[in-house]
């Protein structure tokens, strides 16, 4: 397991490729490799974004990220998680979260996957504060559902 | 008995602080941490609470040299 809260930007593709060659352990070992990239939109609730801010609490979010992937550990049979979060000032297009997770079988690298990730949303303090384009600034109260609303009238929430 | 108190994102913004050190022999519990810290404000709808890290509800017995935090639903990922 690792778990890194980044300052800088982040690649994702870069930073799975390279774990899984400095792994030398999970090679021929796993069966199916699941990858989330959750990446900044330039748009939120009617709003142009132009970038955000995100806040943590030091010490608090490693540990309950440990958590997180240590009860999805007890779920299912992984060989390992990467997640790496994004902490400071990000601009829109850049990544936000990369959650890689290798498992002998798709099941359980899906389904650990899509755990880790809603856990993280509900409970791993981090906190988004959105900068628009019109100069002014929000903070997001809550996460969406994870779901796009099928009504085109929707489209932005 | 020294109690550190922290705040995050809106709530931190909000009262304009973002940590402090509370020294009260009458503080028991979570709630009394945010009545002696914020005697005029009401805590805010939905404010999560933790205590040395993990999240706590607010009827938790707190002890000497604690961290308690405070901050608002959470929205990362």
């Amino acid at each position: 397991m690792h778990i890194s809260i980044l300052e800088n930007e982040l690649q994702p593709w870069q930073t799975v490729a390279t774990y899984q060659q400095n792994h030398a352990e999970l090679t021929g070992k796993f069966g199916a490799t699941n990858v989330f990239v959750g990446t900044m939109r330039d748009f939120n609730i009617g709003e142009r974004v132009e970038s955000i801010t995100l806040e943590h609490y030091p010490g608090m979010t490693e540990k309950k990220l440990q958590q997180i992937i240590l009860a999805a550990q007890q779920k299912w049979v992984l060989l390992d998680v990467l997640l790496v979060h994004r902490v400071g000032k990000i601009l829109s297009k850049h990544t936000i979260v990369l959650i890689a997770v290798w498992a002998i079988h798709r099941g359980d690298a899906f389904d650990a996957s899509r755990y880790i990730m809603e856990k993280l949303k509900y409970s791993a303090p981090f906190w988004k504060q959105e900068h628009l384009f019109n100069g002014s600034s929000r903070w997001l109260q809550t996460n969406s559902s994870g779901y796009q609303a099928k009504k085109a009238s929707d489209k932005d929430s | 008995m020294p109690i550190q108190v922290r705040y995050f994102a809106q709530l931190k913004s909000d009262l304009g602080k973002a940590a402090e050190q509370l020294n009260s022999s009458q503080i028991q519990t979570v709630n009394q941490v945010w009545q002696v810290a914020n005697p005029n404000i009401a805590l805010p709808k939905n404010t999560l609470a933790a205590v040395n890290l993990d999240y706590v509800d607010l009827e938790f017995k707190v002890v000497d040299h604690d961290e308690v935090a405070f901050f608002p639903p959470v929205t990362g990922g």
